[in-house]
């Protein structure tokens, strides 16, 4: 039985690192700000739920002692990740960051020249 | 569905005074018994019976965390993958939702979902500016949108 659960702890610790790993390295190989978001906002959010829920079994199977707080924690992340992305990702469309060159729509660019010339 | 709940709590806390038992157990049992009258008695609410909702909600939940699984696998096939041969691009989305807390939910989601991320929505609550990683699959992307998301949030609403 431990030893189960000691697979399974090792098992969520060591996939949350390898989230947080590959979302490290797709903000640096990525090209332009909104493709790293798209890297940065989700990788990331589903490391630390892991590594999180890699402790709370921890604490759980091996300590018999449930940590309410890791729970709470993981709830703040899943909440919070999304709007931050979404906000730095609006901060900088509206600061004038532009787009990689090979993107190929631009929808918004649209909706704003038809609001500016009415 | 705030009022079903608080009936339901009210019943069974009747039933703790009726039975004169003030544990746990006695309470749930009241709150089981409680549902089952309020089912019965249904078509008196003005809404539908409320655990209706609660499944569609937990339903969301599922879905919520089956998406993020879901992009987590796309988005590290793009960043492992030895050449870039992805086309980033905006798309405008309508959507059918009207109240905010229906769109604030739907923009997380779609923060969620496989190569999608929520850049603006418009001044009238009525389109949604979304950056996607892979513009060629832009119209699967907004046929799973409309059919799984928006009626998902559209169950629990109703």
């Amino acid at each position: 039985m431990i030893e189960i659960s000691k697979f399974i702890v090792g098992f969520l610790i060591l996939l949350g690192a390898l989230f947080s790993l590959i979302a490290a390295i797709g903000v640096v190989r990525l090209p332009d700000t909104y493709t790293r978001n798209h890297a940065a906002s989700k990788s990331a959010t589903l490391g630390v739920i892991s590594i999180l829920l890699g402790l709370f079994m921890y604490y759980l199977l091996i300590d018999h002692h449930a940590n309410a707080r890791i729970l709470l924690g993981i709830i703040f992340v899943f909440l919070t990740s999304p709007v931050a992305g979404h906000l730095i990702m609006r901060a900088a469309y509206n600061s004038g960051v532009p787009l990689w060159e090979k993107s190929v729509r631009d929808d918004l660019k649209k909706a704003r020249k038809v609001e500016k010339s009415r | 569905m705030a009022f079903q709940i608080l009936l339901n709590f009210f019943l069974a806390f009747i039933w703790m005074f009726l039975s004169n038992d003030y544990s746990s157990l006695a309470f749930f049992k009241g709150y089981f018994f409680g549902g089952l009258i309020m089912f019965a008695l249904r078509r008196f609410f003005d809404h539908r019976f409320y655990l209706i909702n609660v499944i569609a909600v937990l339903k969301l939940f599922f879905i919520f965390c089956s998406e993020l699984v879901k992009a987590n696998i796309a988005v590290l096939k793009v960043i492992l993958s030895p050449r870039l041969s992805m086309r980033p691009g905006i798309f405008a989305l309508e959507t059918e939702l009207e109240k905010d807390w229906e769109i604030t939910v739907l923009s997380n989601l779609i923060t969620l979902t496989p190569g999608t991320l929520v850049i603006e929505v418009s001044e009238d609550n009525k389109t949604l500016y979304i950056h996607a990683m892979d513009i060629d699959d832009v119209e699967q992307a907004r046929l799973d949108i409309k059919n799984t998301f928006e009626k998902a949030i559209k169950e629990v609403s109703r």
